[in-house]
């Protein structure tokens, strides 16, 4: 293999793997905060895309505004799971929300199946993401680089918000011990819903740069994203940001890189990208920046 | 005592009447034709419309041997168990005659073996997998078959475009995508081209760039890739994105308009074989069909199932009519004597059970499927 060709494969594994990168942010950091597995994450992001391809093709909306309405309705979409779906289960054991999520995720693809059909449909791509870059022969489409640049730039904005405000210091602390929070005068509920508002905002910017790399959104669009994005999280550590970014190109370029240096196994990546989870796991079962104990 | 007595009696009359002619045994009894389509579930796009192309049909030709076609419809809900259940329902509830369908090969596959035990004729109109008809007597179809297509595709690719290295791109969870892949790599080697790389891919990915960067980096001519719609507009799309700046050639599960409405720009130049376009007709009959198919349903194109779907309805009538009778065996027995029909698809002879007749290619151009060739056996 030459170095041409190695780094154009390198090329496509961070697009890739920024993409999960991306997908992964919120779903370890509800998890950190809640530790529920929102298995429902693929679908919310999944909504998301339809909200986006709605506001611009029934309400003739800019990209970047159908984008942001659609961020501020799957935010709402989220907040509603959790006040119907979690809320009453705030006390269950852990495996009844786990449940529950796995229901919400297949109650959301089957209505969108029933509502939106089962066809795809064409997404959009903005002409801003659309040039085709060329380094000496090298390609990349200009939507892998802003799509880099926004996972860290998301990466920092979700630091900034559980570190170094009021609510993260609530977030932080409902994390450690859930049941004694409310007795400290804070407000439970409302710093759960901000967190499920904030992850599944989260999960549209993920799921609309998704749905412009892959440019056809349907009901059942979200199942591998989301399963991709819980192996990412799982590899860098469940419950950290950074971890989960990390986890996530990791797994992109992996992916690739096996189909680059083996293409006769290019049929079977899926199997390697969950091999791999399971060898991390077998040598760090936490994870790779995962901290050894909860405290 | 007496009961069977009357009821013997009865027998003789009836089988004295039989003996004189006096009509036909089933004079006023319809023609009994049972249909298994995907009307609901993921197939269901292809049963609707290719049910269309039956309605169409019998409403132009109503009868046979003076008799009234009826047809019984049963939704196999595109499920492999749910059409190995309409045919025993179609065979032993409704008892037809003869049975059209399914239309997916893996709904053919297991439809078939039903037919076949109970020695009724079936004939499907689009099922393109070799094995459908393979070691059956009662069972048929109306198309060509996947060698066929890999065989077009390759001489499409070494005398139209030229190509001399092909890489070939197979979606290695489809039978189909396996098998016409297969037949493609052989007749174009056999050809004298070459096959510069091979790579595979799953149905439901959506990441094709590791793949198209390692087929651009072996030099191809040409891009050989038989999959669906759905993986193909992205494919095409991300060949452009990783610069694979080559024509992409694909089977007959490209035919689908969000194969141009999902790949836009991308999908231009794309060809592929199919059965059957209303601008590609050759024959008489499928002038007419395009016309009528036309003013009976505004707004809706006819395609390859619904042609075919009319085209399988007429094989089976014409056997019907020189049999004389729709006595199984005699229906079975002019079936397999179908010659030089005059099909909306292309004149075709039955030959081993399958069709041979031409296959079209079409290409994209403009955002529209446009006719590029007819390609005779």
């Amino acid at each position: 293999m030459t170095i041409h060709l190695f780094l154009q494969q390198l090329i496509n594994g961070l697009g890739l793997g920024s993409l999960y990168g991306l997908i992964a942010i919120g779903y370890t950091m509800v998890y950190g905060i809640l530790r529920l597995i929102n298995f429902a994450h693929g679908d919310v992001m999944m909504m998301s895309t339809y909200f986006a391809f709605f506001g611009i093709s029934v309400f003739a909306l800019p990209w970047w505004a159908a984008a942001l309405v659609a961020m501020a309705l799957t935010a709402l979409l989220g907040i509603t799971i959790d006040q119907g779906a979690y809320r009453p289960l705030r006390r269950a054991p852990r495996i009844s929300a786990l449940i529950t999520a796995i229901g919400v995720s297949f109650f959301l693809e089957n209505v969108s199946l029933v509502v939106f059909g089962s066809r795809p449909r064409p997404f959009f791509r903005p002409e801003m993401f659309r040039p085709i870059w060329h380094f000496g022969g090298i390609t990349v489409l200009s939507l892998t680089v802003y799509t880099i640049l926004i996972t860290l730039g998301l990466l920092v904005i979700v630091y900034v918000v559980v570190y170094k405000t009021r609510m993260g210091m609530a977030m932080r602390a409902v994390s450690k011990d859930m049941h004694t929070v409310p007795l400290m005068g804070i407000d439970l509920n409302r710093v759960i819903a901000f967190t499920f508002g904030f992850g599944s905002a989260l999960a549209a910017i993920g799921g609309i740069l998704w749905a412009m790399k892959y440019p056809q959104i349907e009901p059942l669009m979200g199942i591998i994203p989301g399963l991709k994005a819980f192996v990412a999280a799982v590899l860098g550590g469940i419950g950290n940001v950074f971890g989960a970014v990390l986890g996530g190109f990791i797994l992109g370029i992996t992916e690739i890189m096996l189909v680059a240096f083996w293409p006769e196994l290019s049929g079977y990546r899926d199997a390697f990208a969950f091999l791999l989870l399971i060898l991390v796991l077998i040598f760090r079962p936490t994870g790779i920046m995962g901290e050894d104990l909860p405290e | 005592m007496r009961k069977s007595l009357l009821l013997s009696l009865t027998g003789v009359v009836f089988a004295a009447l039989m003996s004189l002619g006096l009509g036909n045994a089933h004079a006023g009894e319809p023609v009994k034709i049972g249909v298994y389509y995907p009307m609901t579930g993921p197939s269901a796009v292809y049963g609707q419309i290719g049910y269309k192309g039956l309605q169409l049909a019998q409403k132009e030709r109503p009868k046979v041997l003076n008799r009234e076609v009826k047809f019984f419809l049963t939704d196999n809900k595109s499920d492999k168990v749910e059409s190995a259940n309409a045919v025993s329902r179609l065979i032993q509830k409704d008892k037809v005659d003869a049975i059209i369908g399914g239309l997916t090969s893996s709904n053919t596959l297991s439809g078939a073996p039903v037919a076949e035990k109970a020695k009724v004729p079936m004939i499907s109109p689009w099922a393109t997998n070799p094995v459908v008809t393979q070691g059956k007597k009662w069972v048929f179809r109306a198309c060509f078959i996947d060698p066929f297509q890999g065989y077009v595709g390759a001489k499409f690719a070494r005398e139209n475009l030229k190509a001399k290295n092909a890489a070939v791109l197979i979606d290695i969870s489809q039978d189909y995508c396996v098998g016409i892949a297969n037949f493609f790599m052989k007749n174009f080697t056999k050809m004298g081209g070459k096959i510069a790389s091979k790579l595979h891919y799953n149905t439901g990915d959506l990441d094709f760039t590791a793949q198209l960067t390692a087929i651009k980096n072996s030099k191809p001519d040409v891009l050989y890739c038989p999959g669906y719609f759905k993986e193909l507009a992205l494919i095409a799309q991300q060949a452009k994105e990783v610069g694979l700046d080559v024509p992409i050639l694909a089977g007959d599960a490209a035919q689908a308009d969000e194969l141009i409405k999902i790949g836009g720009k991308a999908v231009e130049g794309l060809s592929f074989t199919t059965h059957f376009d209303e601008k590609g007709v050759t024959t008489e009959s499928g002038k007419k069909f395009v016309k009528a198919f036309r003013a009976a349903y505004p707004g809706v194109t006819p395609d390859s199932v619904s042609a075919l779907s009319y085209d399988t309805y007429n094989i089976l009538l014409d056997a019907i009519e020189r049999a004389g009778s729709t006595d199984k065996e005699k229906v079975r027995a002019e079936l397999e004597n179908t010659k030089n029909f005059q099909g909306v698809t292309g004149v075709m002879t039955m030959k081993n059970h399958d069709m041979v007749k031409p296959a079209v290619i079409l290409t994209v151009k403009d955002g529209k499927f446009q006719w590029l060739a007819t390609v005779q056996p």
